[in-house]
């Protein structure tokens, strides 16, 4: 969408196909692609909102008053399905499919119509998901887990089971096209230690996305014939375990929401340089870091079932495997603080965002730390708790990063600067709303409040409609972003020069804004000093 | 009797985890209490550290950006503390772990099995003597139930039990046990997946159709402790709680004796302990109890 309006200033003279048609949807050109990616996962981003908005609503106080408890199921599931799967990972391709090219110098991805494919799978497979709600049966309301046997009494399973293999080759072809790019398509000059921490970030996550997504479509697939071609996988009745589905899922769902975070830390250790005017502390180590929690990701998974019974060595390998987590995410956090110290700070809306990351993660890094220690997680586990802890680190975590992507490169790919104003105020409203609405949560979930419940105690009435409040104003101010965007795009008078921030580095910045519809199609020549981590000692 | 009930149950504004009033409760309460204060501390000094670079290294106020972006010896410093304090929270948590897992030497088993939406209780043994035919279902209360309804019209407000509010937390027939007793819990499930969870004995424990989980509790006080299902079990999972009304050894004997005798009338259709679990297998259904599960949808 960026492009429609800014396609006629730019000089070079095959520009983009000026058919609407021929150019969004047989688009092979990464940029575009990476809009289409981008434009989805916000429509995506206000539709699993809304979901949360009818959750947060029938949970404003005791009683039932909106919805029943059935379809407040769905909204659980939906909310959960849509946002991972349809509003954080596509974001993140999007980033990554813009920015990546741009920051190793490369003309484009790898396997460009391959890129075209796996955009447009997306919205077929979101069709297919969404559609279930309107259906007889309605849509999944097992929890976006999937775990049987309960999954297996929706109507809606097959549908959702070919919207996650959809979704799955989505991804996979993403991966694919990532790797592909990174590995062969560098500038001359552009050695893997040179490369940007987010390009880092997201050659670590494509591995994983391989790794997992096919576990994840395994998964899904036994469910669908134990359902129904009469297997008995996860039937215990047939000699089937339903423990084995969880010990599948989450062997594909630890890792998934590293998928979620790891581009988010590459985000953050773009940005944080940037506004701070000093090189990134520890670039290495904080390469190291992604490397090590990615592999620690495979090694974790049956922290998220301390409470179906597994035996005591099982407990303890999970839990002190889970604990060394914290190391390299402590190593991260750490890095970040010391790249501010003895900056030269401005706080620019991406530098706030960023900000708020740090700081609202390494809460939810806490409570994942105090999750990890398996007694006390015989309370935590499926309490409110959990869910506090999660909203942290992929709310304020992934989707924080998300936007702070957004906003810093914004200017390169609209060639407008944001308003500034009005990004500050949708900072500030994200992140006071965001910390009423998740923060009581933990309180919730320590006094007993099990989640995935449509309706509780009075006792839990003050938190629950403090946390309302604070999710109805934080989903509002989300209009705010949306504002911005539109106006970045459309309206904004102020030109943006090609290097937006005056402390921004990396091959990105050297390409005019709007970056035009072809860069790099001659390899750049690589200044070791332009970019961020050319001469990296450490 | 009910003198440290007040304090044992959900509270308007809880802040943080009950201590429970198990044996074994304790030790959750106590790693996460340790844990949340290690995470305070550590907080305090990161975000502390970060605000003082926010504000002393700022370009308004003229700061200029150093060049230096590596330093060896504090990133050792900063790897190795780590380290240490997460070695001594696994030393604590495992000792809770073994603690838990220990089910050795109970004087008294009770059977739990989830249902889509309810609890049965069967009563196995009791000081090393079978006990026979006594179980029962248990389910959300009649006053919440009505309640819960969409638009029921009623206030969740007025449903209390002896001043304290019980919506969506009270049962028909909670289960009863005795306290200073080491009771063993056999859990699992006929159709779903379940947990069971009473925050006041300090854990929950899923109840799995096909899998028999065991867990153990030893009530130190008497009272009516509450919890609810923790794992979402369909349409109604907010809506089968559980009470354990725990008693003095004394009661408990004659309570179970009453049941026993109640049982073992003429087992004529008029028994009223019948009804309430006519609509449940009976009780040697635990190895059979996941055949019906499965392929309904």
């Amino acid at each position: 969408m960026a492009h429609a309006a800014t396609h006629d200033h730019h000089d070079d003279h095959h520009g983009a196909p000026s058919n609407f048609f021929v150019r969004w949807c047989m688009s092979t050109n990464h940029k575009d692609i990476g809009t289409l990616y981008l434009v989805f996962s916000l429509l995506m981003f206000f539709i699993g909102g809304s979901f949360a908005m009818v959750i947060r609503a029938e949970l404003f106080k005791p009683g039932m008053q909106l919805v029943q408890p059935y379809f407040f199921n769905e909204m659980t599931t939906m909310h959960a399905l849509v946002m991972i799967f349809g509003a954080v990972m596509p974001a993140f391709v999007g980033l990554g499919n813009w920015m990546i090219p741009l920051m190793i110098g490369a003309p484009d991805m790898a396997l460009p119509r391959m890129n075209n494919l796996s955009f447009w799978i997306l919205p077929f497979a979101f069709a297919l998901l969404l559609s279930t709600l309107f259906l007889p049966g309605g849509g999944p309301a097992g929890g976006w887990t999937m775990y049987p046997p309960l999954s297996m009494q929706g109507e809606s399973l097959a549908y959702v089971v070919f919207a996650v293999h959809l979704m799955g080759i989505s991804s996979i072809m993403g991966a694919i096209n990532i790797i592909a790019t990174i590995l062969n398509m560098r500038a001359p000059g552009m050695d893997l230690l040179k490369m940007p921490v987010f390009v880092w970030s997201w050659l670590i996550t494509a591995f994983l996305l391989i790794a997992v997504m096919p576990v994840l479509a395994g998964a899904v697939t036994m469910l669908l014939t134990d359902k129904y071609f009469g297997t008995s996988f996860f039937n215990a009745a047939g000699g089937g375990d339903p423990v084995l589905f969880q010990h599948i899922f989450w062997f594909f769902g630890h890792p998934e929401v590293y998928i979620m975070i790891l581009p988010a830390f590459g985000l953050v250790s773009e940005i944080i340089p940037t506004f701070a005017r000093k090189p990134i502390f520890g670039y290495k180590a904080m390469v190291f870091a992604i490397a090590s929690i990615a592999f620690l990701s495979f090694i974790v998974w049956a922290h998220h079932m301390f409470a179906v019974g597994l035996p005591l060595g099982g407990e303890i390998f999970f839990m002190y495997a889970t604990m060394l987590i914290a190391v390299p995410t402590g190593v991260k956090v750490f890095n970040w603080v010391s790249t501010m110290w003895g900056g030269s700070m401005t706080f620019e809306t991406p530098m706030l965002f960023a900000i708020a990351f740090v700081i609202l993660f390494t809460i939810g890094g806490f409570s994942g730390l105090m999750l990890a220690l398996a007694p006390a997680d015989f309370q935590y586990h499926d309490s409110y708790f959990v869910v506090a802890h999660f909203h942290y680190v992929l709310v304020t975590g992934a989707v924080f990063a998300i936007i702070a992507g957004t906003y810093y490169w914004l200017p390169k790919w609209t060639g407008h600067m944001y308003s500034e104003t009005w990004g500050k105020i949708h900072f500030w409203n994200s992140v006071v709303w965001v910390n009423v609405l998740f923060f009581p949560q933990h309180f919730l979930g320590l006094a007993g409040m099990p989640r995935r419940i449509p309706d509780y105690n009075v006792a839990f009435a003050n938190f629950n409609m403090i946390s309302s409040i604070g999710g109805f104003l934080f989903g509002a101010s989300q209009l705010i972003f949306v504002g911005v965007i539109v106006h970045a795009v459309w309206f904004s008078k102020k030109k943006a020069p090609d290097r937006a921030w005056e402390g921004a580095k990396g091959l990105e910045w050297t390409v005019p804004s709007p970056a035009p519809f072809h860069t790099f199609e001659v390899p750049p020549v690589i200044h070791d000093e332009e970019l961020a981590h050319g001469h990296v000692e450490d | 009797m009910f003198g440290g009930v007040a304090f044992a149950n959900p509270q308007p504004g809880q802040l943080n985890m009950t201590r429970g009033v198990s044996e074994w409760s304790p030790e959750a309460y106590f790693l996460n209490n340790v844990a949340l204060g290690v995470c305070v501390v550590i907080g305090i000094l990161v975000f502390g550290a970060m605000f003082i670079a926010m504000f002393r290294f700022r370009k308004s106020r003229g700061a200029v950006a150093e060049k230096w972006s590596h330093n060896t010896t504090l990133e050792i410093v900063w790897t190795t503390i780590p380290v240490i304090i997460l070695i001594v929270l696994a030393y604590l948590a495992t000792g809770g772990l073994r603690t838990f897992a220990d089910t050795t030497g109970s004087e008294m088993t009770v059977k739990v099995t989830g249902y889509q939406w309810k609890w049965r209780y069967d009563y196995v043994d009791y000081k090393g003597k079978a006990i026979e035919k006594v179980g029962f279902m248990s389910k959300l209360d009649r006053e919440s139930d009505e309640t819960r309804q969409l638009d029921s019209g009623l206030d969740p407000n007025a449903v209390k039990v002896d001043g304290y509010n019980t919506y969506l937390i009270n049962v028909d027939k909670p289960l009863v046990v005795p306290v200073g007793t080491k009771i063993r819990f056999v859990i699992t499930a006929g159709d779903v997946i379940h947990s069971w969870w009473v925050p006041q004995l300090g854990w929950k424990m899923d109840a799995i159709p096909g899998i028999v989980n065991a867990a153990w509790t030893n009530i130190r006080e008497p009272g009516e402790y509450r919890g609810q299902c923790a794992e979402l079990c369909g349409q109604d999972h907010g809506f089968m709680p559980i009470v354990v009304k725990a008693v003095p050894k004394a009661d408990f004997e004659k309570w179970l004796a009453d049941q026993e005798a109640e049982a073992s009338k003429p087992a004529q259709p008029a028994a009223p302990a019948a009804a309430s679990t006519a609509a449940a297998p009976a009780t040697a259904q635990a190895t059979d109890a996941p055949v019906s599960q499965g392929h309904q949808g």
